[in-house]
């Protein structure tokens, strides 16, 4: 017996002490290689930690499902909106024709683009599935300009870490990492299905992030913001945030 | 005691998975079958609950609090607990041949005539004799192969396949379900599945000795075991 149990105790030891150590080499080494989101602090940040980090290790440069064009959704659900504000109005009833897009932040040229101007990048369209975080999903053609194309063109420096993205509602704004906005499929959407991007839907300008929830693709859109770091604009910890509360890192 | 201690974090996750689960359920409590389902569309079946959105038709005049934020938190912290335990669990069940010693049927038992025997057994509400607190019998190990092997995988399975992003990396674990709301569909009756054994579970522990065979559970059974019988001994010598 005295065998027995001192084998397991040896086993056990080198298993706690194996597990310990390789904890504390994958906190340095996730921490080095941008695998630690920013809400990672509180009880909820080991989880986080884990689900962010093997997303950004195994899937980092794979595409979000898309579909043919038989699947695009009869009946895709809009969602409800905050009431839209008097600045938004006024360029509606203008036809949009004023609708600015500011670029700003870490990047080397400073500037923005009307929606024609962002017309003239080449367009990208792609049959994906906004996925609420509620359960409810649908499928719609999306027509856009690759966000990275408008980075590239203001010219991201290379420190650069995250994107903030700002919606005209000032209360309402998300960030994600550039992966996820130098990925191929992240799209400033202007048209969807036959026709323009309804108001509904995020219309005149909605960032699409098809690898994350629909959280994640605020509707619209009138500002980037690069940084290295989303301080103050990461909106799980905002309360008065409509997402307020919910995890900065919406892929599962 | 690697069993007792992966068994007993499997239940802090697993309760803690089931109540995160129905508060996120809460908010669109209506199920699709195929890729996509909205509230536009007519759904599988519902749940006739009230809804934590004012976008969900319910038929309730009125709207419950969100939960979602932290549900959804605390769901994946959750189930990163419970997989990592799975593993170390089965990793070790084969290391020390767990499974094969204690819960695939022993040879004895792997007869129609002794299935049967044991469903008779239980259909007479039979005690327990003292087999049945050495060893499980083969009812009890089928349930727990099914549970281990069968529906914990699943419920792996469907709720990795609800993940847009684990989606974007293995597209044919969801697509191999048939799309995404028919594996949000799976996981709920998945889920329903295991909370159905728990309730067994809990409820034959209960018969059989609550407080003994939890304590069983906490503590050593061997132990116990030994102890027992090095006492008839000395009442014997």
């Amino acid at each position: 017996m005295g065998k027995i149990s001192r084998r397991k105790f040896l086993t056990s030891g080198i298993v706690a002490t194996a597990g310990v150590s390789g904890l504390a080499v994958a906190a340095k080494l996730a921490k080095g290689y941008g695998l630690v989101p920013p809400d990672s602090g509180g009880i909820y940040g080991p989880g986080e930690i884990l689900t962010y980090a093997a997303h950004r290790i195994f899937a980092r440069h794979s595409l979000a499902r898309e579909f043919p064009r038989s699947m695009i959704s009869k009946v895709p659900f809009a969602n409800a909106i905050p009431p839209l504000n008097e600045a938004f109005k006024r360029l509606q009833s203008g036809g949009f024709a004023d609708w600015r897009l500011s670029v700003d932040g870490m990047v080397a040229r400073p500037g923005s683009y009307s929606l024609a101007d962002l017309r003239r990048f080449p367009v990208r369209n792609q049959i994906t599935e906004v996925v609420c975080e509620e359960g409810w999903s649908y499928i719609a053609e999306w027509i856009g300009t690759p966000l990275f194309e408008v980075l590239k063109d203001a010219g991201v420096l290379p420190q650069a870490r995250y994107l903030v993205y700002f919606s005209i509602d000032p209360d309402w704004w998300e960030s994600i990492d550039m992966v996820d906005a130098q990925h191929p499929q992240t799209l400033l959407t202007w048209a969807m299905n036959d026709g323009d991007l309804p108001v509904a839907f995020g219309g005149p300008l909605r960032l699409r992030v098809p690898r994350q929830l629909g959280y994640k693709n605020v509707k619209f859109v009138t500002r980037l913001m690069v940084t290295d770091s989303p301080k103050g604009f990461v909106s799980a910890l905002i309360p008065k945030h409509p997402n307020g509360g919910y995890a900065w890192y919406a892929g599962i | 005691m690697l069993v007792r201690v992966t068994h007993w974090i499997t239940v802090i996750s697993f309760v803690a998975l089931l109540v995160t689960g129905v508060e996120i359920l809460i908010s669109h409590p209506r199920f699709y079958w195929g890729e996509t389902g909205n509230s536009l569309n007519p759904p599988l079946f519902r749940i006739p609950i009230p809804s934590s959105r004012a976008t969900v038709p319910t038929g309730y005049g009125y709207v419950l609090p969100d939960q979602n934020g932290w549900s959804r938190y605390l769901h994946f912290e959750a189930a990163w607990a419970l997989v990592l335990t799975g593993f170390v669990y089965v990793i070790s069940g084969l290391w020390t041949r767990h499974f094969r010693k204690n819960l695939f049927p022993a040879p004895a038992d792997r007869t129609w005539r002794a299935f049967r025997g044991v469903i008779a057994k239980h259909l007479r509400l039979a005690r327990p004799d003292e087999a049945d607190f050495r060893s499980y019998n083969v009812l009890q190990r089928i349930a727990y192969l099914l549970v281990i092997f069968v529906l914990f995988p699943l419920v792996i399975w469907t709720g990795l396949a609800l993940s847009p992003g684990f989606n974007a990396a293995l597209p044919w674990v969801v697509n191999s379900l048939g799309g995404r709301q028919s594996a949000r569909t799976l996981h709920f009756f998945i889920s329903i599945s295991l909370v159905l054994f728990l309730f067994v579970h809990v409820v034959m522990v209960a018969l059989s000795g609550f407080v003994t065979r939890t304590r069983e559970m906490i503590i050593d059974r061997a132990a116990r075991q030994e102890r027992t019988w090095a006492k008839s001994h000395a009442a014997n010598s």
